[in-house]
């Protein structure tokens, strides 16, 4: 096992990456790192799914010289996976730290568990 | 019967369990060395306030209570605690003026409460400790099942591996016959994937939508709240080295992203990297010369119109190419010769759609973090 972990470095490296911020998402209480924590966890994603496409000694698949052989490039289709994670974590992030603005500037905290008790003390019970 | 280490107070294996307990908290290295309590002073002090041997237990309880208390470095629990004591401490004044009852009963009542509340809190200590301890193992338990599961994925850079299938195969070789883009992955993202490109476009655009819903602050509710909350008073007023530094580096960062939406088709580059080159240079721009400068050709109207006339246009052009595509009718797109700037077909002008979409997207999220309007 030990050893294909190791053939297999650039997966290994996105799991623990993958674990470091979900382990982020669950310990902190600040809003903030939370969402640090999920842009750890895109970035495993990415490199992942980077690591999934390459194949070794092959180009970039741009054709120079109109050689079309299949042989002859990377696989083109974890790219485009990774242009569209890019773009849902660039958007989520904004969403996430625009509704953090909106927490902040409502109960001048950015600890989640103060921000629950005092929903809580401020709810009509 | 084992004889207590000299130094248990301060043993690794009692600071755990007061660890557990909540009292001491390691990040911030308050009470990690135990002081023990001096018993005499406590014993003066419980003389003082009480009388009659039968109350003498409970007042012992309550000090130690008190004491117990007075330990406990973080105290972020005491000011939602904090309307209970008071609450009962106003009910026992009123019972002594009332003189009905015996100050002894109260006295218990209130020793009572106080240690509900104790046991309230270590609840609450021993659960975040809990919590803390179960989601470490959580994450320790995932990384494991998900490395065990590497283990057994086929070695990275091999070419036999089952993610190289005929579908990336039929995109490289075929790929630059039916979309004239030199670039495989343009061609893909751009032709045969280009509703799945559509949709990243509109994801920016609705995020965009919802961050202007949250942030925006209009001209009269920005008069009641306070302005300090908007950066704009402080941005830096004519700031000659940024300044200096813009009017050569903008230039060349809005030249090098329109380059690279442009030539998207030819090499690495597109309408998302180039976007965002486009986008950063307006924000340096917007940095080194103020809101008012770039309000006279980039405003809130500028961005709705940009941004929704490029969305029509590639929804536009991308349902044309797939009712023909879809029918098995002449497009009438011609591919032009692969190479060449302008060339194949729809990939170019969807390019700038989505470049120009990235970069209002990015300049918009800036200003509405640091302003709240665009």
């Amino acid at each position: 096992m030990a050893a294909h972990l190791l053939y297999n470095i650039e997966e290994t490296v996105a799991v623990v990456l993958f674990g470091i911020g979900f382990t982020m998402l669950l310990l902190h209480r600040n809003l903030i790192k939370k969402i640090m924590g999920m842009n750890i966890m895109d970035t495993a994603v990415y490199l992942f799914l980077a690591a999934k496409g390459y194949i070794r000694g092959r180009m970039v698949p741009i054709v120079v010289d109109g050689i079309t052989d299949a042989e002859a490039y990377i696989n083109p289709v974890p790219s485009g996976l990774v242009l569209t994670g890019i773009v849902v974590s660039v958007s989520t992030t904004a969403l996430m730290l625009a509704l953090t603005i909106r927490l902040y500037e409502r109960y001048h905290s950015l600890d989640l568990d103060q921000i629950l008790m005092q929903a809580k003390k401020e709810e009509p019970s | 019967m084992s004889r207590r280490r000299d130094n248990y107070e301060n043993s690794r294996w009692r600071k755990f369990e007061r660890w557990l307990d909540g009292e001491i908290d390691p990040l911030s290295a308050k009470g990690i060395e135990t002081v023990v309590p001096d018993s005499s002073s406590a014993q003066n002090q419980a003389g003082t306030g009480l009388s009659g041997g039968a109350v003498q237990d409970l007042a012992q309880a309550y000090l130690q209570n008190l004491e117990a208390k007075a330990e406990r470095p973080d105290s972020d629990f005491n000011g939602y605690m904090e309307t209970e004591p008071r609450e009962s401490g106003q009910m026992a004044i009123q019972l002594k003026e009332d003189g009905q009852t015996e100050p002894e009963l109260w006295k218990v009542e209130e020793t009572d409460q106080k240690r509900q509340k104790e046991r309230e809190e270590r609840g609450i200590r021993i659960y975040r400790r809990f919590y803390q301890i179960m989601s470490v193992l959580l994450c320790m338990g995932i990384i494991l099942v998900l490395l065990w599961t590497i283990a057994y994925l086929p070695i990275f850079g091999n070419a036999g591996n089952p993610d190289n299938n005929e579908v990336s195969a039929r995109y490289i070789e075929q790929g630059l016959k039916e979309t004239g883009a030199v670039n495989i992955v343009t061609g893909m993202i751009l032709d045969y994937r280009a509703f799945d490109t559509f949709g990243e476009s509109c994801v920016l655009f609705i995020a965009s939508c919802c961050v202007l819903v949250l942030l925006r602050t209009d001209h009269h509710s920005q008069e009641e709240t306070d302005s300090s909350l908007s950066d704009r008073m402080y941005e830096p007023k004519n700031d000659m080295i940024l300044q200096k530094c813009a009017c050569v580096l903008v230039p060349v960062i809005l030249v090098f992203g329109i380059y690279m939406i442009l030539n998207g088709h030819l090499s690495p580059g597109g309408g998302f990297s180039g976007g965002a080159v486009l986008g950063s240079g307006l924000i340096l721009y917007l940095n080194a010369f103020g809101f008012a400068k770039t309000e006279r050709f980039f405003n809130a109207k500028v961005y709705r119109r940009v941004t929704v006339s490029a969305l029509t246009f590639y929804c536009l052009a991308k349902s044309y190419s797939f009712f023909t595509g879809a029918n098995h009718l002449e497009s009438g797109i011609p591919l032009g010769t692969p190479g060449a700037i302008i060339s194949s077909g729809l990939i170019l002008p969807l390019n700038i759609c989505v470049g120009l979409v990235v970069a209002c997207t990015m300049y918009a999220f800036y200003t509405l973090f640091r302003k709240g309007g665009i």
